[in-house]
């Protein structure tokens, strides 16, 4: 049976002693959805990520990502699904083609695969002339575009990105929004944290995580009319404020 | 002037971090030095607090040289530096009693100036620094940056990682340190936050690109621009991306900002040409460009290898 949601979530929770950092959230994510994942500092984002990723045993609740659980298949989880942190994690001092096949070997591509994989990447990145040069030497947007492409290297359903734009220039970080277009546009979910409020604008849907609960998850449309707010931005700082001191 | 900076320059090997920055700030002025990573902030800061030393150009706060007169400047300085430096296995009190008492001075003398942030803090006075949230790390290390009672507030990207409300709520703190007289020098990356300073200063990659008020800077984008809008908003960027009269296109939000290359441009023409490609709901406006727009621009005139960067996904050249 064909099912359209890649994530499924229902009153998933998570203490840490009598601290609950995650507070029964339940939502789901549809295939090749760009789902943005927002919340103050200290709402439960990274509890709420871990757990979604493998890395973090739940405390009660259910949860599958791309068909797996996430108290009982946490391997088969980390092998589907890729992630992109806040730093682009290529190795600097090696060259395009040695990341390339790197990542494709720890997500267990056969050598053949990786091959494949590394001309085709070069080709469709327009980075086939400089394959030997050094991560090092490479322009912001480069690295960037290929760290994307070797996060996603064994094609998953699904990729966690966490931060993707800190830090990095106004054009570089819509070039980077470009790249998830694109992936999502080829049938891939995106699940994404922003503290660029005008990025929420550019997802298909939004939560806004409150002291580890989801209050609100609609499309950003839906947001701002339901909280009578010009932009993503004002109805972040209406549901937030409570919870901060 | 109580910052004057000229010419000043700094590589590392063979990376131009400076590329010969001047500008000035004046006493009472909350001064923002906005870029991205790698614009040359952090690089700047630490020469203006004496932590690191110019290739060549000078420096200067309050008529004290940033080399010659060091010991001084450190005296009038206040520096929050980007990464959280404080003792983390000190508490509150204690981190905040130690930089007092190394500035020759104590908490209690100049605790009026650090009243209504460290009021916020003083319920967990007695824990270690280390275990403080974000917002409460920041708002101690503002705490210390300020228990000298300094000339000039220097800091550097106080809100990289901060929340959308804990930053405004870090703005306003320091609309207050400024109105008590407090000169200000503060770095970020997030564009929206120059509306809070006096005067800014786009940087990027080395260089100063513009010096202006907030208002003003929206004054040196010199088209017209227009914010479309369409039921598919992937479908409209890369159809306005094949338009052969697109000058620039750039995503804002669930808005594409468009300038067209043809002086004589009807928005009516673009709309039916948007429309004629199949897309619904499409609506032209003419907007008022925002600092964001003006460093993009002023970014792709200083490199035409970004305006190929625009046309991403075909790159290689």
């Amino acid at each position: 049976m064909h099912n359209d949601n890649i994530i499924e979530v229902s009153g998933l929770t998570r203490k840490f002693g009598n601290f609950t950092a995650v507070d029964h959230i339940t939502f789901e994510v549809k295939r090749g959805e760009i789902f943005g994942f927002l919340g103050a500092n200290g709402a439960g984002k990274t509890t709420a990520i871990r757990m979604l990723t493998g890395l973090l045993i739940p405390s009660t609740g259910q949860a599958t990502v791309a068909g797996f659980d996430v108290f009982t298949q946490t391997e088969s989880i980390k092998k589907n699904i890729g992630y992109m942190s806040q730093k682009f994690s290529l190795y600097s001092d090696l060259t395009v083609v040695e990341n390339i096949r790197f990542y494709g070997g720890i997500y267990g591509l056969r050598s053949r695969d990786i091959r494949r994989k590394t001309d085709e990447l070069l080709e469709r990145l327009g980075l086939a002339d400089v394959r030997n040069r050094l991560i090092d030497d490479l322009p912001l947007g480069w690295k960037q575009k290929l760290a994307f492409s070797t996060a996603v290297i064994h094609e998953p359903a699904i990729v966690f990105m966490d931060e993707p734009t800190g830090g990095v220039d106004p054009i570089t970080r819509r070039q980077f929004w470009d790249l998830i277009y694109e992936a999502s546009d080829r049938g891939t979910t995106i699940f994404v944290t922003t503290h660029y409020m005008d990025e929420a604008e550019y997802c298909d849907r939004v939560t806004i995580m409150v002291d580890g609960r989801i209050d609100a998850l609609d499309t950003p449309g839906g947001l701002k009319k339901k909280y009578g707010a010009e932009d993503i931005d004002e109805v972040f700082v209406k549901l937030a404020r409570g919870g901060v001191a | 002037m109580t910052v004057t900076v000229k010419n000043l320059t700094k590589n590392y090997g063979e990376i131009k971090a400076l590329k010969g920055v001047s500008f000035d700030v004046a006493s009472g002025e909350l001064f923002g030095l906005i870029g991205p990573d790698g614009a040359g902030k952090t690089t700047l800061f630490r020469i203006l607090t004496s932590l690191l030393l110019q290739d060549d150009g000078e420096a200067k706060v309050h008529g004290f040289d940033v080399v010659a007169d060091y010991r001084e400047i450190r005296k009038i300085i206040g520096y929050m530096p980007g990464r959280f430096s404080l003792y983390q296995d000190l508490t509150v009190e204690e981190n905040l009693n130690f930089f007092a008492t190394i500035f020759n001075t104590t908490v209690e003398e100049n605790y009026q100036l650090i009243r209504d942030i460290y009021h916020q803090i003083a319920p967990f006075k007695t824990r270690r620094a280390g275990d403080l949230s974000g917002g409460m790390k920041q708002k101690l290390a503002l705490s210390c940056a300020l228990i000298h009672k300094p000339e000039i507030l220097i800091l550097d990207e106080p809100t990289t990682g901060v929340d959308a409300v804990s930053r405004r709520e870090f703005w306003d703190m320091l609309a207050r340190l400024r109105a008590s007289g407090l000169t200000i020098l503060v770095s970020t990356p997030y564009m929206d936050e120059a509306s809070r300073c006096d005067r800014v200063a786009l940087m990027d990659r080395g260089k100063i690109l513009s010096i202006n008020t907030p208002a003003g800077i929206s004054d040196e984008f010199s088209r017209p621009l227009y914010a479309v809008k369409a039921d598919r908003r992937y479908q409209l960027l890369k159809t306005l991306r094949s338009y052969p009269y697109t000058r620039s296109v750039f995503t804002f939000g669930e808005l594409a900002h468009y300038t067209d290359s043809r002086d004589d441009f009807d928005p009516e023409m673009l709309r039916s040409h948007l429309e004629q490609e199949g897309l619904r709901d499409v609506r032209v406006e003419l907007i008022n460009p925002g600092v964001e727009d003006t460093l993009i621009s002023l970014m792709t005139t200083e490199s035409e290898s970004i305006v190929d960067g625009n046309k991403f996904g075909k790159s290689g050249e």
